[in-house]
């Protein structure tokens, strides 16, 4: 309130009071917009600040959604400094917007990219200041007792035993949850990827509407296992919940970003707070137990704790195949509708055939029979089927629908009523295969 | 007796003043409700491309099986919800008010702690305690080998629902209940009614109102609420459908906001039916001598019996509280019926900056709730006692409210007002005064509906009395209107303060420094990771406390008040 004008008032006065010469120094109040929580930003905060004196830094926590949302309402008047927050994707918006500004980070020591991820954003609005994989995490106690595996890999998760017992949050929602999809898509190919990720989606209990609504089940023993991003486990463990995590061999590996906004009222401290996270200190200030990101200087990893996984020398976390940024952006919104038409919103027909299936399997392998295999087969690639094919997909056409293109063309409510009518009744062919199946096998 | 109330009605005519209270009220609602709600809401009536107004985005609404389907999963749940928290709710206000019972005014606020929980955390703790795998159901796997599915698809929202929400009735139909006149009861008693005939057909009538104000209530915030489903992960209901495409990001798409424009429709329509179903009838009784219902003493076997309800109801309800409280000193659980082991870290770790969140709480939910009443009396005053034309518009512009999304009001708020610039460049929607107004506006259909439905009760004769005597108008509401309307008026400003304190989705938009933030937000950064479940739920237990310790002086106020009233006879 009239604090902070004060401090506004206080920080021009300063700035026009001193020469020219030390104009460059940064002082007065930075405000960030950040998805982050307490756990992450208290020791950021505190370590910026002891850093980098005459500087305050001032959290506003939003949801990386209302996050972009409230720049772009704000941008007439912008008060806001930076905007912190690991989905690329939110960048890749604000940028479209022109809401980011360009800026050359001096720091050295960085790679140009981590996994097969560029660290930095190519045209130079935001920068990666810490990486995070993705894996899967149980809950030790749930597991136990009601006798279930450990996981290893992606696949595990669509066998049977692991049928209702697993979560997930939509892409739509989840920048990085999208990454990793996009990353199976890219690496299996569009229609095989998608059968990988429509096996998997059987099993689901539910497909949650934010991050860290996945680690939350997990840690109360809600769900047994969860898809995550390795951080959420790591800060799980570290507060001492049961829970498990690993990486299967092969992963995704997404930056956390950092950006100064466009007009930001100061600049120079905005600057220098991007500054301290990519300098050695603000790089070990991740090592921290609430915190456990992974810093994108390889140097640091030196001081890492024991056990620390180091993306630039685990194979695990090197496996990814190339990853085409481009390719994922134009498509971003078409596979994430996609997603929520055929999977979040069609769960229950979804894990209904899925169930007929695992039902089916565990009768054949007591009992085989070719005519049943054969059905089932059929019924594994109804499922399988996709409304649209690759091109169609990245097609204008179909992405204008989503981005609010000036064309005229499909609108976004059409196309996804066509994806979930198709869904819907592939998978109730599929179901009345696998049932098929069951009675021949029996 | 409708005669004459058609009669008196005619002769109360607008006066000036009326005239322009209601241009004001008209003033305030549409720059603070209408005018942010439409810059966000117009999208939906544009062609995708030309900006054209075009009405295909709602044929592609009933074209969408995922959102007809979601729309009749919504009015199902709201329907069934209304029926369970009826359940609730009845024999909690009928015990409570008619009969001589110990610890009255404690049930009455235990009953109406649902109604208050805190954002996130609360969902965590009812998971903990009726999830699939929470403490129930883990108990009776292990003693009994079977699980009850309290929280899964619709019926979960229907549980968690009637559970959150009964005390909207409760609340009004206590008021309700406690303003008829006992001789209306003598009466009946002198011409042999009795017991449950007694209630059936003069007290609950009588106080039909105000159950109708809590069950439309219900409805319509069942109707529009999104966080109970999206807790449940049931999606396929119109709030949380409008809730993920409003807010997802880079994607521009009319459909939430088509959404919205029909969330806001149905609510409207559900207000105006409960309006028309109250309308016919006249509910007021004259004399207020007695000061309400006389209350009778229990016979012995009643009092077990009434006890045993009571304690039934408030242990269900309350369970979702007590598992706050114990998520609160918890060190770590997880897949167990109760927590590992107990901590008092977590009260530590926010006892310094909990101070500012609860003082800022204080302050806007107090200032929202106080416009609210203030403008609920207002409007009711010019619905049930002008004729003037467009005073039921406003009735149902303050209803609205309680449908458009908090999010959508946010965003509305910060293209409103944000470009507005106060005299050293700071824009207007930056000043904490702008969260207070959005909290007024979404709470206003609460006091209004109880403001509404105590002033039904009101009879007119009353204020004619005062008029033949002399008195103005202004001068007839100041001592007859609104100390009639006590009880009613701060059932209202109970339910709005209360709601207020912990409302997240539009706030989240508009708090703009940590000096600024309201409890409700510091628990939201708090319940982002593991390590902030507990001290989550710390903050989440100081709300409630907060809340109920500010309701129990309300119900004070008003027992000294009746008491007050009764010792003047």
């Amino acid at each position: 309130m009239s604090h902070r004008r004060f401090g506004l008032l206080l920080a021009f006065s300063v700035l026009f009071a001193i020469p020219p010469a030390y104009a460059q120094a940064p002082t007065g109040k930075v405000t960030v917009v950040t998805s982050y929580s307490k756990d992450v930003t208290d020791p950021i905060k505190k370590a910026f600040e002891a850093a980098t004196p005459g500087v305050t830094l001032e959290v506003q926590n939003r949801n990386t959604n209302a996050g972009v949302k409230y720049l772009d309402e704000t941008k007439a008047n912008n008060q806001v400094d930076l905007f912190w927050a690991s989905a690329p994707d939110a960048f890749e918006v604000l940028k479209a917007k022109n809401l980011l500004e360009h800026y050359t980070p001096k720091a050295t020591g960085i790679p140009e990219k981590i996994g097969q991820f560029p660290i930095n954003d190519p045209k130079g609005y935001y920068f990666g200041f810490a990486a995070s994989g993705y894996g899967i995490m149980w809950n030790e106690r749930y597991v136990k007792a009601k006798k279930l595996p450990e996981p290893k890999e992606w696949g595990d998760l669509a066998t049977a035993p692991y049928y209702d017992h697993v979560s997930m949050a939509t892409p739509s929602r989840s920048g990085t949850t999208h990454l990793t999809l996009e990353a199976i898509l890219q690496g299996e190919g569009w229609d095989k990827g998608w059968g990988t990720i429509k096996a998997m989606a059987g099993n689901f209990r539910t497909v949650t509407e934010r991050s860290f609504g996945v680690p939350e089940a997990v840690n109360s023993g809600e769900v047994g296992y969860g898809v995550v991003i390795d951080f959420f486990a790591f800060s799980a463990q570290a507060s001492g919940f049961p829970v498990k995590f690993v990486y299967p061999t092969v992963t995704t590996i997404v930056p956390a970003n950092v950006a100064i906004v466009a007009h930001a009222p100061n600049k120079t401290a905005a600057e220098s707070f991007i500054e301290f996270l990519l300098s050695p200190t603000g790089q070990e200030v991740l090592f921290a137990p609430g915190i456990r990101r992974l810093p994108v200087n390889p140097a640091v990893y030196a001081k890492a704790p024991p056990d620390y996984p180091n993306p630039f020398k685990d194979p695990r976390l090197n496996g990814m195949v190339k990853f085409d940024v481009e390719k994922s952006e134009v498509r971003n919104g078409v596979v994430d509708a996609l997603f929520d038409q055929i999977v979040s919103f069609q769960l229950d027909s979804l894990k209904a055939s899925t169930k007929a299936i695992h039902e089916t399997e565990a009768a054949l392998a007591k009992k085989d029979n070719a005519q049943a295999r054969a059905l089932l087969k059929q019924a594994r690639e109804l499922i399988n089927a996709m409304p649209v094919n690759e091109a169609t997909a990245s097609a204008k056409e179909t992405t204008g629908a989503f981005t609010g293109s000036k064309q005229k063309g499909a609108r976004q409510a059409e196309l996804e009523q066509q994806w979930a009518a198709f869904a819907k009744e592939h998978c109730a062919q599929a179901k009345a295969k696998a049932e098929e199946a069951l009675k021949l096998a029996r | 007796m409708a005669m004459t109330w058609r009669a008196s009605q005619s002769r109360l005519s607008a006066t000036p003043g009326q005239v322009m209270l209601a241009l004001g009220i008209a003033l305030f609602l549409a720059l603070f409700l209408i005018w942010p709600t439409a810059t966000v809401i117009w999208v939906a009536f544009t062609e995708k491309g030309s900006s054209t107004f075009t009405l295909v985005n709602f044929l592609d609404f009933v074209r969408t099986d995922l959102f007809v389907r979601s729309f009749w999963n919504s009015f199902y749940v709201s329907a069934m919800a209304v029926v369970c928290a009826s359940v609730l709710a009845l024999p909690l206000a009928y015990i409570t008010s008619r009969f001589t019972f110990r610890g009255a005014v404690l049930i009455q606020t235990l009953g109406f702690l649902p109604l208050i929980m805190p954002p996130f955390v609360g969902a965590v703790a009812m998971q903990l305690f009726f999830g699939r795998n929470g403490s129930i159901n883990l108990l009776l796997d292990d003693w009994l080998g079977f699980k009850i599915a309290f929280m899964d698809g619709l019926n979960g929202v229907i549980f968690v629902q009637a559970i959150h929400y009964f005390p909207f009735i409760l609340i009004n139909l206590s008021a309700g209940l406690r303003n008829i006149d006992s001789a209306m009861e003598e009466a009946a008693q002198n011409l042999g009614a009795s017991g449950f005939r007694l209630f059936r057909r003069i007290v609950f009538p009588l106080a039909m109102p105000g159950y109708v104000a809590g069950a439309s209530l219900v409805f319509v915030k069942v109707f529009d609420d999104l966080a109970t489903p999206l807790l449940l992960n049931v999606k396929d209901m119109l709030a949380p459908q409008a809730y993920l495409r409003v807010t997802s990001i880079g994607i521009t798409d009319p459909m939430g906001y088509v959404i919205s424009v029909v969330l806001i429709v149905a609510s409207v329509a559900a207000i105006a039916l409960s309006a028309l179903a109250t309308r016919g009838t006249d509910y007021a009784t004259v004399q207020r001598g007695g000061g309400g219902l006389a209350r009778r003493e229990l016979r012995p076997w009643e009092s077990v019996l009434a006890y045993a309800v009571v304690t039934l109801i408030l242990l269900l309800v309350l369970a979702p509280h007590a598992g706050l409280l114990l998520l609160s000193f918890a060190t770590i659980w997880s897949f167990s019926p109760l927590p590992d082991s107990y901590t008092v870290a977590h009260y530590a770790r926010i006892f310094g900056e909990s101070s500012l969140y609860i003082k800022n709480t204080l302050v806007y939910a107090s200032l929202a709730g106080l416009i609210d009443v203030v403008i609920g009396t207002a409007i009711a005053y010019l619905v049930l006692r002008t004729r003037l034309i467009g005073r039921t518009a406003l009735d149902w512009a303050a209803s609205a409210a309680l449908a458009i999304p908090g999010i959508v009001l946010g965003i509305g708020y910060l293209r409103a007002f944000y470009g507005v610039q106060l005299w050293d460049g700071t824009p207007l929607a930056t000043l904490w005064i702008v969260i207070v107004l959005a909290l007024a506006i979404r709470r206003l259909p609460y006091a209004l509906r109880s403001c509404y439905a105590a002033l039904q009760q009101i009879s007119v004769s009353l204020e004619e009395a005062a008029e033949n005597l002399g008195a103005t108008k202004a001068r007839t509401v100041r001592r007859i209107v609104v100390p009639l309307m006590t009880g009613g008026i701060l059932a209202g400003f109970v339910t709005s303060f209360a709601t207020a304190a912990v409302e997240l989705s539009a706030t989240l938009m508009l708090v703009q420094s940590n000096s600024d933030a309201p409890l409700s937000y510091g628990l939201y950064v708090f319940m982002q990771s593991a390590a902030g479940r507990g001290p989550g739920a710390a903050l989440g237990v100081i709300a409630v406390l907060l809340v109920a310790a500010c309701t129990i002086l309300s119900h004070i106020i008003i027992e000294r008040g009746r008491a007050a009233a009764e010792s003047r006879h």
